[in-house]
C-alpha cells in the first residue's frame, strides 16, 4: 500500500505499524513503548493525518492506505 | 527590584556566588540562551555553544532526513544543554500548536519557544496569532516562552495568558541592529513578573550587555555567534557580556548629567606662580 512520508509517496508493507516505519527510516531498533532499543533518546515525533501519534501508541497504530505521515526531528534553528 | 536586593545580588555576584535564572523551577547558571541557526557545521556549533557557557539552547523542528549526519539533539544531550524547541516558520496559531505538540513528543519537554511570524520579509511576530497560540498552548500544559514584539501592552497580555517567559525582540531576527527601543524594553521589564528574555536582533556583545543593564533576565541570540567570523570567541564574548550587564544593573549606574563633574577635588591643588 502507499502512504505519503514527509511529502513523498512511498510503498510500505500492508499492516505496517508506525513503529515499523520509524524504525525503517531512522535505522534504529524500537521497543514496544516507542523508545529506542539502545536506550538512547530517539528525538523524533510522528503526525498521522495532522494528528500527533504519541510514541506509546506507535506500536498499536497500523498505517492505512493514503496516510499522510510527517516524521520530524530537531534541527538547527532559532 | 528593591535597593536591598540589588545590593545583596551585587554582593553575591561580586563574591562569585550563584545568581541563577529560575524558570519553571529550573535553575540556570548562565543567562545566555543560545539559538543554533546559521552554523555551517555541527562541530563548529558545538564549540561555540561550549564557549558561550549556555545551558539552554533552541532547536527547530523539521522533517527527518536520513541523509543528515549527526544529531543536534544528541549534541545537546552530550553537553548537558537543555533543549528549547521553537516553532520557527509558523505563520498561524494552528501550525504553532501542532509544531509544539510534535516537539514535546520528540524531545520530551513541555518548554516551547513560541514564534508565530507575520511574514518572511520582516519575521516580526503576528500579535493576533501569538495571543491565540499562547492561550492554546498554556491550556495544553506547555511552558510558553513567547517571542514577542517590543510592545509593553502585548508582553503583559502574554504574561496574563500564562506565558512562562516573555521574549521581546531588540530588532528583527538576524538583523544585528541591536536594541532599537530600549525604553520599551525597560517598560516591559518594569511591569513583568515573569522572566524577560531579550530575543532577536543582537549584533555584538555590547548589545547583550545593554539588554541586561535594561533589566532583562536573560538574552537569547543565535546569528551573532553562529555567523561571526570566529563563533567560539564570539560565544565567549557574549558569556562575559551577559555577566557584565547583569552586574552593572545590580550595581546601579550613575545618573546621566548635562555637564561635566570633576572626580578630583579642586581643593589642595599646588599653585604655580
Amino acid at each position: 500500500m502507499n502512504i505519503t512520508l514527509n511529502g513523498i509517496e512511498q510503498a510500505v508493507g500492508t499492516g505496517a505499524s508506525v513503529t515499523t516505519l520509524v524504525s525503517l527510516v531512522t535505522g534504529r531498533k524500537l521497543a514496544a513503548n516507542g523508545q529506542a532499543a539502545d536506550g538512547q533518546r530517539l528525538g523524533v515525533a510522528v503526525a498521522r493525518n495532522s494528528e500527533v501519534v504519541p510514541r506509546s501508541q506507535w506500536h498499536s497504530t497500523a498505517l492505512a492506505e493514503g496516510d499522510d505521515i510527517e516524521l520530524v526531528t530537531a534541527v538547527q534553528g532559532g | 527590584m528593591t535597593a536591598t536586593t540589588a545590593t545583596t545580588m551585587a554582593g553575591a555576584q561580586g563574591a562569585g556566588m550563584a545568581d541563577p535564572l529560575v524558570i519553571d523551577g529550573v535553575e540556570l547558571t548562565s543567562r545566555l540562551i543560545m539559538g543554533t541557526g546559521g552554523a555551517p557545521s555541527l562541530d563548529g556549533l558545538g564549540a561555540a555553544l561550549l564557549a558561550s557557557g549556555t545551558e539552554l539552547t533552541t532547536v527547530a523542528m523539521r522533517r527527518y532526513s536520513p541523509a543528515e549526519t549527526g544529531s543536534l539533539f544528541q549534541l545537546l544531550l552530550d553537553n548537558n544543554i537543555r533543549v528549547l524547541p521553537n516553532t520557527a516558520g509558523c505563520f498561524t496559531a494552528r501550525d504553532a500548536v501542532m509544531t509544539a505538540e510534535l516537539a514535546r513528543e520528540a524531545l520530551e519537554t513541555d518548554w516551547v519557544k513560541l514564534e508565530v511570524i507575520a511574514d518572511e520579509h520582516t519575521l516580526l511576530p503576528d500579535a493576533v496569532e501569538l495571543v491565540d497560540a499562547t492561550e492554546q498552548l498554556v491550556n495544553r500544559g506547555f511552558k510558553v516562552f513567547a517571542y514577542t514584539n517590543d510592545d509593553p501592552v502585548l508582553a503583559l497580555r502574554l504574561e496574563n495568558l500564562g506565558a512562562t517567559a516573555v521574549m521581546p525582540l531588540g530588532s528583527p531576527i538576524g538583523t544585528g541592529l541591536g536594541i532599537l527601543n530600549p525604553h520599551n524594553i525597560e517598560l516591559i521589564v518594569s511591569r513583568a513578573s515573569v522572566p524577560v528574555v531579550l530575543d532577536a536582533g543582537i549584533g555584538t556583545a555590547s548589545d547583550a550587555a545593554l539588554a541586561m543593564e535594561l533589566g532583562c533576565d536573560a538574552v537569547l541570540l543565535a546569528t551573532a555567534v553562529t555567523r561571526a567570523q570566529n563563533p567560539p570567541v564570539m560565544g565567549e564574548a557574549f558569556k562575559h557580556a551577559v555577566i557584565a550587564g547583569r552586574l552593572a544593573k545590580a550595581a546601579g549606574r550613575i545618573p546621566r548629567r548635562e555637564h561635566a563633574l570633576a572626580s578630583s577635588a579642586m581643593e589642595g591643588r599646588a599653585e604655580f606662580l
